[in-house]
This record gives C-alpha cells, sequence and structure tokens, in this order.
C-alpha cells in the first residue's frame, strides 16, 4: 500500500464492539443491511441488522475445487476472504422479468415494462476484488448507449462498506491483476480490521457523512502501520499469479494449442466458474408464459459460454466441445475484454478455481498456453 | 429512462409469400410518434417478437426513406419464424430496435458496388440493392453476384430479372446444381467474381451469406486486388439482447450485434472461419 493511499484515507479508529453503530445507523436512513453470514457451509450476503449475525472467528480454506471453513483464533469478523458470490447477483439477477406482455379482449397484446421494486441497501465487508469486479460490471451494464434499467435500479441504490483483505485465500492472485488486497476505490466506506478494533474512513460524501456522525479517534501511527501490515501479509499470503495483459493478449495467437484439449478432456461444462466469476456477464432470454395462456412474461436468466445454447443458431453449434467452449471463456475473459472494456475481465478472486468441480486452475491454465509449462503452485 | 429491452407493437399492413419457405412483413409502429421517428440504415436489424413465443433478429429490407413502414424478409428456420409466418395483416407483433451497424453507404457513394451474396443470405443486401437503384445517379457501376445451391433456392428471381435490365447494373447468377430450365451459370458465386474487370481504384464490395462462402469471395476479391477496407461483410450470430449486452453473439472481441452486423473485413478477418468462434 502506498504512502499516498494512508494519506488519502485518514481513518479513525473503532472499538469492535461500536461495529453495531453501523447497523443502527443504516437502520436509521432506512437502509437494509447484507453482510456476510454463514449459511451451507460457505459465506452468503444475507440482510443482517447484528453484529453477532457476522461469521466470527472463521476462515475460508480455498483450493482448486476446495472450500473449508475453519475456526480462527483471533475472533476477527472478516479473516475469512469471500463466498461463492460477489456483487454480481445482487444487481445482476440471475432471473428476472423484464416485460410482461398480457392477451386483451380483443386479441391485441399488452406490452408493459416491468423494473424491480429496490430498497436502498447497505453492503457490509466487501472486498478490493469485488468493487473491482463491480467497476467492470457497472461498465458493461452501464454504458452511454443502452444503460440497463434494471441493474441501474439496484446499483444506485447501494451503499458499499469495503474491508481490507488481511488473509489471502491459496486461490487468491488479486495482487497481479492490481486489484487487492487493500481496497481501491469504488466503496462508501472503507474498512480495515486489526486485532483489537476497526479502523474507518469515508469513499465517498455520502459515506463520510455517516463517519462524520460517529465522531472517531483519528487513528494512532501504531494503528496506521498495522492496517498497513494486515494488507502487506495478505499480499504476501498469494502464490498464484496472472501475466500482464500485454502478454494476456497473446492467448489469442494459442488457439490451436494442445493444452485447450486436455483441458476440455477434464472440464464438465458445467458452468460454475461462470456463475461465480464476478465479472461474467452472458445471459439469454425466452418466454414464461402462465398456465391460462393469458399472459406471459419474457424471462432472462444467466447463460455461460459453456452451455449448448450459448453458441447455438438454429440447429447449428458453434462450440460443440468444451475444449472450444473452455478456449472461448478464458481468450474472452482475459484478452477480448482488454479491448471491449479497456482491461482484462479477471480481478483475480480466484472463485472459478475454488467453485471448479475437477479443481482447473486458470492461472495455470494461462502459464500452460503462454509458457509452455505449468505454473508451479 | 429508455429500455432497450421493452418490445413496442406493431401491426403488420402487408404479407407477402416470397417462396414456400420464405415470406415478408410490412409493418408499422401502432404508436405514430414512434414510426415517425424510427430512422435505420441498411443492414440493420430489429427483434421480433411473438406474444408467449419467442424473439428474433431480422433485419431490415425496406428503405430507409420510407417512413411510414418497414419491411422484414423472413424465412422459415425454426419455432418463433414459423409463427411468425402464420400472422396476418392487422396481427401484430413486437419490436425492438433498429440494432448494430449497416453497410457503408457513405463510403460507397462515387463507388463501384459487388454485391455478393450466396445461399438464401440475400435479404440484408437486397436492402443495399434497392438503396443503390433508387439513388442510382450517386453510385457507379453495380455488381450483383448470387450463388445458390440449387436452381430452387433462387428468391426474388423476377427481380434478379428486373435489376439486370437496369442500366449499369450487371446481375450474374450461378446454380451449383442448376435444372434444365436455368438460363446463368453452372458453378460457384467466386466463378462469377473472377469475371469481374474490377476498377480498383474506386470499388466496395459487400458480401452476405455463409461464412464459407464469403471467405472464398473475400480470397477471391484479395486476389484480384481489392484491400481489406473495401470489403464488408455481415454476420449471424446467436442473438438474445440485440445491443451488445447478453455476450451470446460474440466473435472474439467483437459483438456482432452492436459492432457488427455488418464488419469490414479487417476487423474480423483472425477469426472468419476460425473454428469455434
Amino acid at each position: 500500500m502506498s504512502a499516498q493511499h494512508i494519506v488519502a484515507r485518514r481513518p479513525g479508529f473503532m472499538e469492535r464492539e461500536r461495529l453495531q453503530d453501523f447497523f443502527d445507523v443504516f437502520r436509521l436512513l432506512g437502509y437494509r443491511t447484507l453482510g456476510p453470514v454463514v449459511e451451507e457451509e460457505t459465506i452468503q450476503w444475507r440482510e443482517v441488522d447484528t453484529i453477532d449475525a457476522l461469521p466470527t472467528g472463521v476462515q475460508a480454506r480455498q483450493g482448486a475445487g476446495e472450500y473449508r471453513l475453519e475456526e480462527q483464533s483471533e475472533n476477527r469478523l472478516f479473516a475469512w476472504n469471500h463466498g461463492p458470490q460477489a456483487i454480481k447477483p445482487l444487481l445482476f439477477s440471475a432471473e428476472e422479468t423484464l416485460w410482461h406482455e398480457r392477451l386483451m379482449a380483443d386479441g391485441q397484446v399488452d406490452i408493459k415494462q416491468t423494473l424491480p421494486e429496490v430498497k436502498p441497501t447497505a453492503i457490509f465487508g466487501v472486498r478490493a476484488c469485488d468493487l473491482a469486479a463491480l467497476a467492470l460490471q457497472d461498465r458493461h451494464f452501464l454504458s452511454q448507449q443502452n444503460p440497463d434499467p434494471h441493474y441501474k435500479a439496484r446499483r444506485e441504490a447501494l451503499f458499499l462498506i469495503g474491508i481490507d483483505c488481511a488473509f489471502s485465500a491459496a486461490t487468491c492472485f488479486c495482487t497481479s491483476t492490481g486489484d487487492g488486497p487493500s481496497l481501491g476505490e469504488g466503496f462508501d466506506i472503507g474498512m480495515a480490521e486489526l486485532d483489537d478494533g476497526y479502523l474507518v474512513w469515508g469513499g465517498s460524501a455520502k459515506g463520510g457523512e455517516i463517519i462524520d456522525r460517529l465522531s472517531l479517534e483519528p487513528a494512532t501511527e501504531a494503528q496506521l502501520n498495522s492496517m498497513i501490515q494486515e494488507t502487506d501479509r495478505a499480499a504476501a499470503q498469494q502464490h498464484r499469479f496472472l501475466p500482464g495483459e500485454t502478454e494476456l493478449k497473446q492467448l489469442y495467437d494459442k488457439l490451436n494449442h494442445g493444452h485447450w484439449d486436455e483441458i476440455g478432456e477434464r472440464c464438465l461444462s458445467c458452468g460454475n466458474c461462470t456463475a461465480v466469476c464476478p465479472t461474467c456477464f452472458c445471459y439469454s432470454t425466452g418466454y414464461q408464459r402462465t398456465l391460462d395462456g393469458q399472459s406471459a412474461d419474457m424471462k432472462r436468466q444467466w447463460d455461460s459460454c459453456f452451455s449448448q445454447t450459448h453458441s447455438s443458431m438454429g440447429q447449428f453449434m458453434l462450440r460443440r466441445e468444451t475444449a472450444l467452449r473452455y478456449r472461448q471463456w478464458l481468450t474472452h475473459k482475459l484478452a477480448g475484454w482488454q479491448e471491449q472494456f479497456g482491461r482484462s475481465g479477471c480481478v483475480g478472486c480466484g472463485r472459478c478455481i475454488t467453485w471448479c468441480p475437477v479443481g482447473i486452475d486458470l492461472t495455470q491454465a494461462v502459464s500452460a498456453l503462454l509458457d509452455g509449462r505449468l505454473a508451479d503452485v | 429512462m429508455f429500455d432497450p429491452h421493452l418490445p413496442h407493437s406493431a401491426v403488420i399492413d402487408r404479407r407477402v409469400q416470397e417462396s414456400p419457405g420464405i415470406f415478408s412483413l410490412r409493418l408499422q409502429h401502432v404508436d405514430t410518434k414512434l414510426q415517425d421517428i424510427f430512422e435505420f440504415q441498411p443492414g440493420q436489424f430489429n427483434m421480433l417478437s411473438l406474444f408467449g413465443v419467442g424473439e428474433v433478429p431480422i433485419s431490415i429490407v425496406s428503405d430507409p426513406d420510407d417512413s411510414h413502414f418497414f419491411d422484414h424478409t423472413i424465412r422459415v428456420v425454426g419455432r418463433v419464424t414459423e409463427a411468425l409466418s402464420r400472422l396476418q395483416p392487422g396481427d401484430r407483433v413486437g419490436i425492438r430496435g433498429p440494432f448494430g451497424r449497416g453497410w457503408p453507404m457513405a463510403q460507397a457513394e462515387g463507388q463501384d458496388v459487388v454485391v455478393v451474396t450466396g445461399g438464401l443470405g440475400c435479404a440484408p443486401l437486397v436492402s443495399v440493392i434497392r438503396y443503390l437503384l433508387r439513388r442510382r445517379d450517386r453510385f457507379g457501376d453495380i455488381h450483383i453476384m448470387q450463388g445458390v445451391k440449387h436452381e430452387d433456392d433462387l428468391i426474388w428471381r423476377r427481380q434478379y430479372e428486373a435489376w439486370s435490365r437496369e442500366h449499369g447494373v450487371n446481375v450474374q447468377l450461378a446454380a451449383d446444381m442448376p435444372g434444365k430450365a436455368w438460363p446463368w451459370q453452372q458453378g460457384l458465386v467466386t466463378e462469377l467474381i473472377n469475371t469481374l474487370d474490377l476498377n480498383l481504384e474506386k470499388t466496395v464490395s459487400m458480401l452476405c451469406g455463409p461464412e464459407l462462402m464469403m471467405l472464398a469471395a473475400i480470397a477471391q476479391l484479395r486476389d484480384m486486388g481489392l484491400v481489406d477496407q473495401q470489403i464488408w461483410l455481415s454476420m449471424e450470430r446467436n442473438m438474445q439482447c440485440g445491443f451488445g449486452q447478453c455476450g451470446c453473439c460474440q466473435v472474439g472481441p467483437k459483438f456482432v450485434c452492436k459492432d457488427g452486423p455488418v464488419f469490414c473485413y479487417s476487423e474480423v478477418a483472425d477469426f472468419l472461419g476460425a473454428k469455434g468462434f
């Protein structure tokens, strides 16, 4: 973390118990508050209104095709890295209605716009990689020509409380993509967890107002040093990496590399990687009719370049082989995105590695494709 | 806020059966204000939806100066186009669009235009041919090269005959498997292109059809001396949204629906014909 970074933060100190103040303030301001909760043996975003609901002393051990929650001795609330989902499903719904149609008495069809009902929502404990992914999804769904009204409505209602990562999972590689482990930008309130409490600072005007209300003591020199040490430790724990963006563009020169077929042999084409990827944005649409045939909703659902329909045109499928689907995913994510959005579509969260049922590791795949060897993991 | 997902009702004014499997619909927005501001370029497309059945991208074939109506020529290839084929005048469809980038009509001003079509993929270029003919003095010679597999695959046969009688229009048709009454060439569209005497300084070529046909035609045109910037083509992929959001139509880093469907050859040269793209 650079000195400039720290100067910009000017954090105040907050004891761990006082964290409840945040929940109370957001309730007063009319927000619903989402926070990390242990559910189904993972960390998931759920509505929480007390600090007690947070995962105390829990760490997430992650590996290729592996996710286990374990106890952590210091009783921290944010020692876990992340669960299967970033912010994506909260803005880009896994399924939603785009419009509603109804047959009228005269036989004509009435078409109605359907927009989501949104409540102001504060999300507690967002990671740097998730914020980087959010910025990318914003670029896609809030494009100047055709901003998505569904995404936009939810996005504008969002208040984000980010937190520095003090630990890295074995699958994390955000240092090599430049997206973590310390918070960069895109949050309203930033936090860093220390042994005895939190350093907190405003990241936006509305975040700053809330921090001012809390009248906190400025952080001491020792606390600032601890804050730096925490993220330095997290960075040092990372041993996976991706090469730079110029190198990643060369994936398009490797379309006939034999390694695609090797991965194609292992890959189940299940689409878990695209479902947990915080930047994947593909979807398909289709009508859902009511049983009486009088009305129909046009639904959009997350799709995946691993699905059969994604590359289908009528009877013809462009990517029948799994190897081609994996190649589509990896080349698009790491090279195609650069032309489309000005940077690679990978933020180094490592979720695609963790949640792959057969443990395919994109950092290894890239290494094998570009250097002709497997990364030493 | 404008919602690019939301369709608007359009009513069918006229329906024409072009051939056993191909029909045209002349449409008009029910909302007259929408019809008044509805503008498009040859090569752009609309998303057509039918209540409870589905939604499909279809190229617009009418002239952009026809402000009262817009036309779609549709081939029955699946469930949605089958259902659309049963509609009659007075029935309604949902319309979103127009979407995409059309043909380089501004670049073509003052130039000879070579139109190459194959199979049944000619609808996106029929709009171009009509556009050129209605503004005849603004363009040079027009070469229309159409290849089909079977003789019966040629729709708009009378139209091709009519075009061939126009001044400065060279119509060449080839069938891979012609019948006895086929008055034109036997063979491939590339053999037709080979007969052209191109003015390399002032020619634009526009291609539409099966990608293997287009690849062969492009190789031929480049051999004859055209540079990549003079070669344009229209592509087709799975399109769910029409405006570069759903991701299904991507070819390498290009969104076919938004960056295309009409591309300059140089933009897609790396991926055209590459397996899996």
